[in-house]
């Protein structure tokens, strides 16, 4: 139930957001996070934002947003 | 002149006029061959020999129409599918169609030259079928269904008694393409996404694998149940035990986060255009190689094999760091109506 | 990141050398039970190591109470049950929301927002939306009642069976079970409620508390810290997932949530009643409480026979403990959420574990 997995945020109006995700776009509310901007990764959880991701500490300790970084990096590739 | 409406009506699968009408009009003239121009109660085939492998499948996906692909091609595709993994050419469909009364022309029409030019494809032909209609509301637009035969491929006889500790498990490709594409598109929790369903026949492939390489145990398509399911079938019916790595497992990273984003497990995914092989150790190389020169298997990969049991047999993965886990048959309801 | 997780696990070897006899953390959270399950970690971990699930499904812990009451506006004509598709399979005491799948008027939502939604869909309805869930869950029905106060929609409602963390934890080691060394504790509880939190159970229980996120490498060098800890005969605060956690927490969250709910005492499934440990609409929003407006009781039901997902919460057995476990009890035929919730304790072990 505390699934919630890190996207960027690629589209925002007042407090309605359109987050992306290795590329799957998904509508997340960023009434919990005022400050949140357009080009933030944020933490989604039960199509809220919930938190604002430290890119850097999470590029160290997370693989998946590291897997979502160098996807952003690179072309669609196959991982595994 | 009989009226010429817009949608389906329930006098369509009526066996007169109107249901005439729409077989002539707009069923046969897609699928051009002899069997079926007969138009007589049965197709009659004449087979190049009596060894064949038959099957059948209906289709019930939702929704209908889905990147990389619809029910129509699907339908197709499945079936051919599960004759090529017997080890069999497939060279002819019958068509079944249950349509709901209101049902649109324009969808029907975009099905049915899915299912010709899949069909065409995969070298078989539709040479018998059925129309039926029911109420509104009966039947969610459109069910299909496809039995298939396909002749046996000379010495050819895939099967879980013939697996043996040591045999590697191939894999031709990603998995969850399909399962997470149409989960995607479902009203309710439809997102945008880059995904699209892995929908296409094997058969090409296949055939030019148990003709070139011997020692392919058994073959199975990972459809409903995804890879999971289809290695607990293996466990199952060959009483021995699987073990497979998680880092060998081919997944696009979109799949894998559309997965996460849902709480969807990719091996619970379904597959329409990939299949699972158990082969002797000697062949895996070889048929590794002879995937990887085909469109449709470039990512193939080995990604376990079959071990000693241990007290059960069971299918064990071996995790990303170097841990150890069960993986179960998955409950039915998982996806709901992927295929 | 592999380096990181061998590295990890070579302290957690040699801190529990070092400690000798056997210890038991518990992770608190539904979610880390199931990623250290599908991680493979308890099979890479000393055996003197213990790891025990505790009450933080928040499915697992719904009173059976509850789910009946939810059951009784299932079957009502006027009324559209709304919710996560968690709570569908939970046998209630006469079937559950899928058995009457066949009625129409039960929906599973991705968001509280898609619930509201469905109201003004079908406003010859009252929908009813399932709020179950912990600090992480709150905000999102918090957000959603203030928006249908604004919008003056009528017939939108909640049935709060939202919960809090910290007092359960606190209820388990002032008595049920005591026998917890170190607790790892819930990486996106704590993005909501902030790390500080746990600062408490530190305090005043002198337990190492670990905050950890959902991969292995996070909760591998989580478990690492306590076991260090342990070893060192040190009890302080941590956190492994800083990436998304801060001390303070989401304040914005934590705003919304105190102006909408007050802290009530409540009935959990296992724990029994704990004080100030479950969420009421405040008086301001009563009439989008579901309670106040069918005037329903929240009182505690009685458990399916012979299910002990009581004790399977309070980590005081394991789920093959149970003698119904595997064997009436599987993930097919469910007698109880531990087995039903796609994070419930049973249900990992089920589909996790051997059997054999």
């Amino acid at each position: 139930m505390c699934l919630a997995i890190p996207a960027r945020i690629v589209e925002l109006q007042a407090d309605r957001a359109i987050v992306d995700a290795m590329g799957n776009r998904w509508r997340a509310r960023t009434t919990l996070l005022p400050d949140a901007k357009l080009g933030d990764v944020v933490l989604v959880h039960a199509g809220f934002a919930i938190s604002l991701v430290d890119e850097e500490e999470a590029r160290k300790t997370w693989e998946l947003f590291a897997e979502i970084d160098n996807f952003e990096k690179t072309s669609n590739k196959v991982s595994g | 002149m009989a009226t010429n409406p817009e949608r389906i009506l329930l006098a369509h699968g009526g066996g007169g006029r109107l249901t005439n009408q729409l077989i002539r009009e707009r069923i046969v003239p897609k699928f051009k061959n002899e069997a079926l121009s007969e138009l007589a109660d049965s197709a009659h085939l004449t087979l190049a020999s009596s060894d064949i492998c038959f099957t059948t499948d209906s289709y019930v996906v939702k929704p209908l129409f889905f990147r990389g692909g619809d029910i129509g091609k699907l339908s197709v595709c499945g079936t051919v599918n599960d004759l090529a993994v017997a080890g069999s050419r497939p060279v002819a469909l019958s068509l079944s169609l249950i349509i709901e009364e209101g049902f649109e022309f324009d969808l029907l029409e975009r099905i049915l030259q899915s299912i010709s030019d899949t069909a065409q494809r995969n070298h078989v032909d539709i040479v018998t079928g059925d129309t039926k209609t029911v109420e509104h509301g009966s039947a969610d637009g459109i069910f299909i269904n496809t039995a298939g035969i396909g002749i046996r491929l000379p010495n050819v006889h895939p099967g879980l008694d013939t697996v043996e500790v040591g045999d590697k498990i191939i894999l031709s490709g990603t998995i969850g393409d399909h399962g997470m594409t149409i989960i995607s598109q479902r009203e309710g929790i439809g997102f945008e996404s880059p995904l699209e369903s892995d929908c296409a026949g094997l058969a090409e492939l296949t055939c030019s694998l148990f003709e070139s390489v011997p020692g392919i145990r058994f073959m199975r398509d990972p459809t409903r149940g995804g890879l999971a399911a289809t290695l607990n079938e293996i466990v199952e019916g060959s009483s021995r035990s699987v073990q497979i790595d998680e880092r060998a497992i081919p997944i696009r990273p979109a799949v894998q986060a559309a997965a996460d984003m849902l709480g969807f497990d990719v091996l619970n995914a379904a597959n329409e255009g990939k299949f699972v092989a158990v082969v002797s150790s000697g062949a895996a190389q070889e048929c590794v190689r002879v995937c990887r020169e085909h469109p449709l298997g470039r990512d193939a990969t080995v990604i376990g094999e079959i071990v000693t049991t241990r007290d059960v047999p069971l299918v064990e993965l071996r995790t990303k760091i170097g841990g150890r886990r069960v993986v179960q048959m998955p409950y039915g309801r998982e996806l709901p109506r992927i295929c | 990141m592999l380096d990181r997780i061998a590295n990890a696990q070579h302290a957690i070897d040699e801190a529990c050398r070092a400690i000798g006899r056997q210890i038991t953390i518990m992770e608190v959270c539904g979610t880390h039970t199931v990623s250290i399950f599908r991680s493979g970690i308890r099979s890479v971990l000393p055996d003197t190591l213990k790891l025990l699930s505790g009450p933080g499904c928040p499915v697992c812990v719904t009173d059976q109470g509850y789910i009946d009451t939810v059951m009784g506006l299932a079957d009502r004509d006027d009324c559209v049950i709304a919710t996560y598709g968690d709570m569908i399979r939970v046998p209630g005491s006469d079937g559950s929301l899928e058995s009457r799948a066949s009625k129409g008027n039960v929906r599973v939502v991705l968001s509280s927002e898609d619930a509201l939604q469905l109201a003004r869909e079908s406003p010859d309805k009252t929908v009813v939306f399932v709020a179950v869930g912990f600090e992480t869950t709150t905000p999102a029905t918090a957000v959603v009642v203030r928006e249908t106060a604004a919008e003056g929609i009528g017939n939108f409602c909640i049935l709060s069976g939202h919960k809090l963390v910290i007092p359960a934890m606190r209820a388990l080691l002032g008595g049920m079970n005591d026998r917890i060394d170190g607790f790892l504790c819930p990486g996106h509880v704590s993005v909501i409620i902030g790390s500080g939190a746990f600062a408490e159970i530190v305090r005043d229980f002198r337990r190492p508390c670990v905050v950890a996120g959902f991969e292995p490498l996070q909760i591998i060098e989580g478990l690492a810290e306590i076991c260090q800890q342990l070893a060192a005969g040190k009890a302080e605060l941590k956190s492994v997932y800083k990436a998304v956690v801060t001390e303070k927490g989401n304040t914005a969250a934590q705003q919304i949530i105190a102006e909408c709910f007050d802290p009530a005492d409540g009935y959990w499934r296992g724990l029994g009643k704990i004080a100030k440990s479950t969420l009421v609409l405040k008086e301001r929003y009563a009439r989008f409480d579901a309670f106040r407006r069918f005037g329903l009781e929240d009182k505690p039901g009685k458990e399916n026979r012979g299910c002990r997902c009581g004790e399977v919460l309070c980590g005081l057995i394991d789920p093959i403990q149970c003698p119904l476990f595997g064997t009436r009890c599987t993930t097919d035929r469910p007698v109880g959420p531990c087995m039903v919730s796609s994070e419930g304790t049973c249900a990992a072990w089920f589909k996790y574990g051997r059997r054999g």
